[in-house]
């Protein structure tokens, strides 16, 4: 394990008008590690995911990735060190065909002046590399690279998300519910996937509400509870029934992490 | 990466890679091809009308149509960009009489050499656009509202500009009548103005399908979030649609004053809602994202065939309008029908 989280996360703040979604969150991630994030519904989590990887500007608190402080303003800018993500709403769109989703915001130009003076796209690169990317994940329904990704079904449009971040992702891979649209063995090839990335050195975000698969790849634990980080724990310290228990507030979470000591509620 | 390829499929999978129904094909293939849909009906309509005329096919009425079709097929090319993204733009014919003034009064009235005066007309041009794209991409009003505002003040700048006199082609100069400068090609007599439709149509079809900003427009119509969340800076694109929109409107205007050998605004009153009906006719969707500029320029010379066919035929004028106003309703019914879902994986 580095001695440098690859994203460290401190007093993130988000608030829409009277609503506090994220009170102060810290977070940690390592190199080579699925950090799973549970929480009841409500808690904060698809919010602290849009503030880690650009899709909202949170309100206070400060983020550093590798080290380095960064102001994620747009998406493109944690694109940019390296964070890729799956958001739940997949954020593919519908008209595109397979290859220029998975290429959306950074299509490959042809070389030469067809490209630099008439930014001519490599429409035929971009759908090999698609077409490879899509296999490696072996979701055998998808086949051809060229459909519109409105004639996909649920999981297919999720394996092309995922393929995407997959590809791109060069630091931090973050999934949110990955799994949430697919059936037993297509999400097994999916946690394939993530363990992969963690071998591969990755750090792994993955939100998921699926308490076995957490347990089965997690690393360690972030519960996120009324806005705050609550706890963070090990598969092997607690069991997933305990980890419930403190997401929902019916037992007190482990003192390990400060400042949540106040127990809130609505 | 490890990952596990089983080869046989489950029974649902089976199922879902069962044949296709014919019409489930006749969905895809027009879902893929959006233009399919109006070249069917350009070629029916071409046959029933060469039916009940045998000089609608002829070289001469084929030029007429396609002189015809310069100023609404032009114009409709900015509409079909505006309308990718999801928007709607009423305020291009207004733009096009204003620049049109713009261009005549600077040559007519101030002496000014027609291409100095084409200059400035693409000034105003993208500044009109640009003023279309600030106020609908960061200001975010529905595009349907904030261009029929900018219609009225394009209109009225117009009128103001002028007091609604006409400056006649005499006064105008070679440069900007170049456009109704005809040439033969064969038994077809052209225009320079439909040679500069035809080439805005191969332009910005290039742009919109061999570049990384025409991906872009369409997943900004296809949908915004997403292309946000992809990395795209979705406000710039919009921005730079009506810019361009703009810019090309300025050409129509060029082609409009060779057309009516004068810089009038009482030109072309129809000519906005004709734009649309191309772009709808043509297979682009309303809702954004799904389209192409082949349909659009079918869906052009479709609504001049019809009008064109119809007065062949000897059909009242107000007939035409009734034909038309049925085949915008097919257009779109037919979009819908292509926009549901349920197209299995």
């Amino acid at each position: 394990m580095t001695a440098e989280p690859i994203l460290r996360a401190r007093g993130i703040v988000k608030t829409y008008g009277a609503v506090v979604a994220l009170d102060g969150v810290d977070l940690d991630l390592n190199a080579g590690e699925i950090l799973a994030v549970i929480g009841d519904n409500g808690a904060g989590k698809s919010t602290l995911i849009k503030c880690l990887t650009g899709a909202e500007i949170p309100d206070v608190g400060n983020l550093e990735v590798a080290g380095s402080e960064v102001h994620f303003r747009r998406p493109q800018d944690a694109h940019a060190a390296g964070i890729e993500t799956v958001y739940q709403t997949l954020s593919l769109a519908p008209d595109l065909d397979i290859a220029s989703n998975m290429f959306l915001g950074r299509e490959i130009r042809r070389r030469g002046p067809l490209g630099g003076v008439l930014r001519m796209l490599d429409h035929k690169r971009m759908r090999q590399l698609a077409a490879e990317n899509v296999s490696k994940l072996g979701i055998r329904t998808l086949q051809d690279i060229t459909q519109v990704v409105e004639t996909l079904s649920g999981g297919q449009r999720q394996a092309v998300a995922i393929a995407r971040a997959v590809a791109f992702g060069s630091r931090i891979v973050v999934l949110d519910e990955p799994t949430a649209a697919l059936g037993v063995r297509e999400t097994a090839q999916v946690l394939d996937v993530v363990t992969g990335l963690r071998e591969a050195g990755l750090g792994v975000i993955l939100i998921s509400h699926n308490m076995p698969n957490v347990f089965q790849v997690a690393d360690r634990i972030h519960i996120q509870r009324l806005g705050r980080r609550i706890a963070t724990i090990s598969p092997e310290s607690h069991t997933p029934a305990e980890a419930v228990a403190i997401m929902t507030g019916a037992t007190s979470a482990p003192a390990h992490v400060g400042a949540l000591s106040k127990e809130d509620r609505p | 990466m490890a990952t596990t390829i089983n080869t046989e499929l489950s029974a649902a999978e089976a199922f879902k890679t069962r044949p296709l129904t014919p019409l489930q094909r006749v969905h895809r293939i027009l879902h893929l091809h959006p233009e399919i849909s109006p070249m069917i009906a350009l070629v029916i309509a071409m046959l029933v009308f060469q039916l009940a005329n045998e000089r609608f096919l002829s070289p001469g009425n084929i030029s007429l149509i396609l002189q015809q079709v310069a100023v609404v097929g032009s114009l409709a090319v900015a509409q079909t960009l505006v309308i990718l993204t999801g928007g709607i733009d009423l305020s291009v014919g207004a733009l096009m009489i204003l620049v049109s003034m713009v261009m005549g009064s600077l040559v007519g009235l101030t002496g000014l050499p027609g291409p100095i005066a084409f200059a400035i007309g693409i000034l105003v041009g993208l500044l009109a656009g640009l003023l279309n794209g600030v106020l609908v991409s960061v200001l975010r009003l529905p595009p349907f509202i904030t261009t029929l505002g900018t219609l009225s003040i394009f209109l009225a700048l117009a009128l103001l500009m002028s007091n609604g006199v006409a400056i006649q082609g005499e006064k105008l100069g070679g440069f900007l009548l170049w456009t109704a400068v005809a040439f033969s090609v064969g038994p077809f007599n052209f225009t320079v103005g439909v040679i500069l439709m035809l080439l805005m149509y191969v332009g910005m079809g290039f742009v919109l399908h061999q570049t990384g900003w025409g991906r872009h427009v369409y997943a900004v119509g296809s949908d915004p979030l997403a292309a946000r969340l992809s990395g795209i800076n979705t406000r710039r694109v919009l921005m730079s649609v009506y810019a361009v929109a703009g810019v090309l409107v300025t050409l129509s205007a060029w082609i409009l004053i060779g057309r009516n050998n004068a810089a009038t605004t009482s030109a072309a009153v129809d000519v906005n809602l004709d734009s649309i009906t191309a772009v709808v006719i043509g297979g682009t969707s309303l809702f954004g994202g799904r389209g192409a500029l082949l349909g659009t320029f079918l869906g052009a010379i479709t609504v001049a065939v019809f009008r064109n066919g119809l007065s062949l035929a000897r059909v009242d004028v107000l007939y035409q309008t009734l034909a038309i106003g049925i085949l915008i309703l097919f257009a779109v019914a037919l979009d819908q029908w292509i926009r549901r879902a349920g197209v299995k994986g």
